[in-house]
């Protein structure tokens, strides 16, 4: 599989980074050749293999349902770029 | 006193408590050589009065015979590792001025251990790079150089920062971070010692996500002791890590040992590599001579799925790297650059100006191989080889102890000289299929090529087997009587 | 109400056509006090981000821990609604960008949810057993809220509050098994009705403790499926049942005038009563999941499902079949059962072995009006369960006439008092005493010689205003029976 200039335009979309047509395009070369690169993955053979879940073996542990946290305003808005009267504020978002 | 800072981290430790010379004096040595090596831009933040206060308690506690682990003891802390109050960007623009009001596990335990800190330590951008150059803060020059020339070299990456400090005296020890050879491949650059432990066995909580499936911090020093002193200190359970290991930390500098009788040692045929320069694989060979002089008997192995473990690295770690990165969005800290069209212009134009080029680079390989039609093709494939990578390591721990391979194919190499990204990821090659099986290992230098400059020997143990890693690290090092130091030019 | 005999169809142009109907419910796990994977509050309505961890700010570095709470809570909703437990499930992200959404990513289950296939029993019309039908559940699988966004703060600004970011949530999946605005709304009550009585969610629609997403397509009967939209987080089972019916016309309106209609997200706005398109969330629609690395797989032992097990209460449909089975009609029944609070209540009256059916009837007519009354709910009920047993055993023992208990209750209700000491009190028991009612009755006869005559002559029919005369004099507590037997001993 190789990639068009548009595929990158939309992967560019969903991973909301802004890029101008010089960038996408100097991109597509790039990510070819590391995709052509990666796809040799496909030689081997993986059937009958389950995808590795857990690297080092061992059952996820449950919490106990207590509130050790929260009441931090202050702290969780501390390096926010814009906090207004204890909210983030972004730019309007029109539904 | 200059030469305090030449001082390993076991004899400042003795030195310290037998009242030779003072924490404090610790503290300044180390102060004053970070002040004076900005040439190396090694350090992002200093904090001397954090390393003098931590003194000063160690001073106060000397008399108190139990004296915590590494009371006395000024580091630096690789800048990916959250810090209360501290500036903590991962080296990236797009965490300008964040000051973390949290501090992670690994650096409160050492904190906890009596530790100071010198200050944070320059790395490249969110650990993705493997010669420092991706940095926001610009590039670390490594305090070596080639013989007869001052090109300016890379320490390695991404815990380059972390390297250049030891390997220039401007820390005993320092944090760093091993996604797929990011302590390993600058301990070997730079002519000084790492390891990565068994993942899980150090919290990642408070430590900036790359690949959480990956990402594993370790310590960064002079010595294969001063690095079981560290990692006995950072590590240990911790519970707000799910993948945290739920185990005792096992008490390694005790268990030092360079007799090696009854060990055997794997040689996996396929890290013969042809393009990898004579000398590195003829340094190999002496590491394998080494061993046997410690007691080990060399079995060859056979790691067959190792040629793909690059490219299953360059699928997962991306991927998982494109969804952690997606916090960064100017909301809640960092920057924020107002776009043209409201919030999502906000995050575009943020994102743009936030990220350097590898870390979009790798945003976008990571986006792309999760994305409809392509996942199970790329993610999941990826996954079933990396179950098959670490099958081969179950296999070959039948037949050995540990593993000898080389750290890294080439040695330390000029700053802008790699500028194909896919050249620069075959750094990594002989360390990133630990990373994928979670496996310890450690690099120890092994001497100098004929440029003068130094080469590492890596160790892979297995799960848990720290210990033997440790053991089989001290062995060579106390064989290869690497001395070597870089003159001092900055 | 849609007559459940006939099937629900929209008219249009080219004939009928039948409305094809699933629902996505978001039900939030009320019973945990803390979230899904972070250690913050979960009570609704404080002060702006106050209930919010650096985990659920998505600070770097900050790691997931999951809340057993929520886990039980979620595989005991899927035992009630007789559904898989999946003992190997797994943690995906799905990744998106919005303002609501710190992680860039909700952590949810995609690939191995935690409940699989179940199903659940509804009444689309409650009072006709012809109308019932069982909907099936596709899976349930828990996953965390996003915070809120407030729009009408600031004039170029919109506010982000994180305190319900990361609260944890059941996605109740069920299969497209609908075909009526009736059946979907009867599915939603009888969905609402078994969360309150398992307790993992008090399913106040109000505070957004539950919301649904509204899957609508249409099609001519016996055709293949048409395509279909999601109206996303309607909060009200009215509103549900009017997205249906606003959809299933624009959609037919749409096909019949050759136009398709497209697979997409739309929001409902109760103030038109109409959807609309909602575009910011089409573009760029793909949500890359994959296994969330932060996390490992979630495996559950045996001991803890039978711990959940053992926790879950009698049911609505189990209860409703126990009355009926103690003669109570099933109109009563499904009404008692309705609401966890009324069974409660009943139950407790029922534990003073009281007679059901009496008990019941009682309930539904005399209680239920009372409190309409008073505008209360019967946790708030002037009448004890105990004191109300205390008034029907005087009305079966005879003590006071059926009459006489309306009054009693009545008096009860603004006094407190129980049913005996009124009766005490104001002298209202029934009397038998033949002495008293021969007196009375011999009065009656006499004053009225004449209808005397015209009955012994075989207007038999004058027998009841003898009755009610006699009753009438003894002030309503003559006991019927003796009254009836003298008359006619009198009478001869
Ligand atoms: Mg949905
Ligand atoms: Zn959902």
């Amino acid at each position: 599989m190789s990639v068009s200039s548009e595929q990158v335009r939309h992967i560019a979309k969903l991973a909301r980074i802004g890029m101008s047509d010089a960038e996408i395009d100097a991109l597509v070369p790039e990510l070819n050749n590391i995709l052509g690169w990666v796809e040799q993955l496909a030689e081997v053979n993986t059937d009958g293999v389950e995808p590795l879940t857990a690297v080092i073996e061992q059952k996820l542990r449950l919490r106990e349902d207590q509130i050790t946290d929260g009441n931090i305003r202050e702290a969780v808005l501390a390096n926010a770029p814009e906090a207004q009267h204890g909210f983030f504020a972004v730019p309007k978002v029109i539904e | 006193m200059s030469e305090i800072t030449s001082k390993t981290i076991a004899q400042l430790r003795d030195g310290f408590r037998s009242g030779e010379f003072t924490a404090r004096e610790i503290a300044e040595s180390f102060n004053a050589a970070v002040a004076a090596a900005k040439a190396l831009n090694a350090y992002t933040v200093e904090t001397p009065e954090d390393a003098l206060a931590a003194a000063y308690a160690a001073d106060e506690a000397r008399g108190s015979g139990d004296l915590p682990s590494l009371a006395g003891i000024p580091l630096g802390i690789k800048d990916l590792f959250a810090t209360r109050g501290v500036d903590t960007t991962a080296g990236s623009n797009i965490l300008k001025g964040f000051k973390p009001p949290y501090e992670s596990t690994v650096t409160a335990n050492l904190r906890k251990a009596g530790a100071g800190m010198l200050g944070k330590l320059n790395m490249d951008e969110f650990a993705m790079g493997s010669s420092n150059e991706t940095s926001a803060y610009g590039p670390v020059i490594s305090p070596w150089r080639r013989k007869g020339s001052n090109v300016g070299l890379t320490p390695g990456g991404s815990s380059g920062g972390s390297a250049a400090a030891v390997a220039a005296d401007l820390a005993p020890g320092v944090t760093g971070t091993d996604t797929g050879g990011s302590i390993r491949q600058p301990a070997a650059f730079v002519g000084i010692t790492g390891i990565k432990p068994t993942y899980g066995r150090c919290s990642r909580w408070g430590v900036v996500a790359f690949a959480s499936s990956l990402d594993q911090a370790g310590p960064m020093a002079k010595t294969v002791r001063d690095c079981a002193i560290l990692l006995e200190a950072m590590a240990g359970f911790d519970p707000k890590d799910s993948t945290s290991l739920d185990l005792p930390v096992p008490n390694w500098e005790a268990g030092l040992s360079s007799d090696l009788r009854g060990k055997r040692v794997g040689i996996p045929k396929e890290y013969r590599i042809d393009s990898v320069p004579a000398e590195i694989n003829a340094l190999w060979d002496r590491g394998i001579e080494w061993l046997k002089d410690a007691g080990a008997t060399p079995v060859e192995i056979s790691l067959p799925h190792t040629k793909y473990a690059l490219p299953t690295y360059y699928i997962i770690a991306p991927a998982e790297a494109s969804s952690n990165l997606a916090r960064y969005d100017g909301v809640r800290y960092g920057l924020r650059e107002s776009g043209c069209d409201g919030l999502d212009g906000m995050y575009k134009a943020t994102r743009e100006a936030g990220f350097g080029a590898e870390v979009k680079r790798r945003i976008m390989i990571g986006t792309y191989v999760l994305s409809a039609g392509f996942y199970d093709a790329y993610f999941t494939k990826a996954q079933k080889v990396r179950a098959l990578i670490k099958q081969d390591f179950a296999r070959a721990f039948e037949q050995c102890d540990v593993i000898l391979t080389p750290t890294a194919p080439s040695a330390a190499f000029g700053i802008g000289e790699t500028t194909d990204p896919l050249a620069m990821y075959l750094n990594d090659v002989f360390a990133v299929p630990a990373s994928l099986a979670g496996l310890p290992a450690m690099s120890v230098p092994g001497g100098l090529d004929e440029q003068g400059l130094p080469l590492g020997l890596h160790l892979i143990g297995n799960e848990l087997d720290e210990q033997t890693v440790l053991n089989a690290g001290l062995a060579i090092e106390e064989r290869a009587g690497f001395t070597a130091r870089p003159e001092k030019w900055w | 109400m849609a007559d459940a005999g006939a099937p629900f169809r929209i008219k249009g142009d080219t004939g009928e056509w039948e409305v094809v109907i699933g629902l996505e419910v978001h039900a939030q796990i009320t019973a945990s006090k803390a979230k899904l994977f972070s250690g913050a509050a979960t009570a609704f309505g404080a002060e702006p981000n106050t209930q919010v961890s650096l985990v659920d700010a998505a600070m770097p570095g900050m790691l997931p821990v999951p809340n057993r709470e929520c886990i039980r809570q979620a595989v005991r909703t899927g035992m009630a609604l007789d559904a898989k437990i999946n003992r190997w499930s797994r943690f995906d992200r799905k990744n998106y960008f919005y303002a609501d959404l710190p992680q860039g990513y909700q952590i949810s289950q995609l690939y191995y949810p935690l409940v699989g296939e179940g199903a659940i029993e509804v009444l689309a019309d409650e009072k006709d057993e012809s109308s019932a039908k069982t909907i099936g559940i596709e899976r349930i699988h828990v996953e965390q809220d996003a915070g809120k966004l407030m729009h009408d703060q600031h004039p170029t600004m919109s506010y982000v509050d994180l305190n319900r970011c990361g609260v944890a949530l059941m996605e109740i999946v069920s299969r497209p098994d609908m075909r009526s605005p009736a059946e979907a709304g009867a599915y939603l009550r009888k969905l609402r009705s078994i969360l309150r009585y398992v307790g993992s969610c008090d399913g106040n629609m109000e505070e957004g403790s539950m919301r649904a997403d509204v899957n609508v397509s249409v099609r001519k009967p016996g055709d293949e499926f048409g395509t279909r939209t999601e109206t996303k987080n309607v909060n009200s089972v009215r509103f549900v049942m009017q997205v249906i019916e606003h959809e299933a016309r624009r959609q037919v309106e749409l096909i019949e005038s050759g136009g398709g209609v497209a697979q997409e997200t739309r929001l409902f706005d109760p103030d038109k009563g109409v959807t609309r398109s909602l575009r910011s969330k089409e573009d760029a629609h793909d949500y890359r999941y994959f296994p969330d690395p932060d996390l490992l797989p979630l495996e559950l032992d045996e001991a803890f499902l039978e711990d959940c097990r053992k926790s879950i209460p009698e049911l609505p449909d189990a209860k409703r079949k126990r009355y009926e089975l103690m003669g109570i009609s099933p109109y009563n029944a499904s009404v008692l059962t309705a609401e966890v609070e009324t069974a409660g209540w009943f139950d407790a009256l029922l534990a003073n072995d009281v007679d059901p059916k009496q008990a019941s009837n009682w309930v539904v007519a005399e209680l239920f009006g009372a409190l309409n009354r008073l505008g209360v709910s019967i946790a708030e009920s002037p009448v004890s369960p105990a004191h109300a047993a205390g008034l029907l055993k005087l009305v079966s023992d005879g003590t006071i006439s059926g009459t006489i208990a309306k009054t009693v209750f009545e008096k009860m209700l603004d006094s407190g008092d129980p049913a005996d000491v009124i009766v005490e009190r104001e002298g209202l028991k029934q009397t038998s005493d033949t002495g008293a009612i021969d007196a009375e009755i011999d009065k009656i006869l006499a004053a009225n010689a004449d209808k005397v005559e015209q009955y012994k002559a075989g207007k038999q029919q004058l027998f009841g205003f003898f009755v009610g005369q006699t009753m009438k004099a003894m002030a309503g507590k003559a006991n019927p029976q003796v009254v009836n037997e003298r008359l006619r001993a009198k009478l001869g």
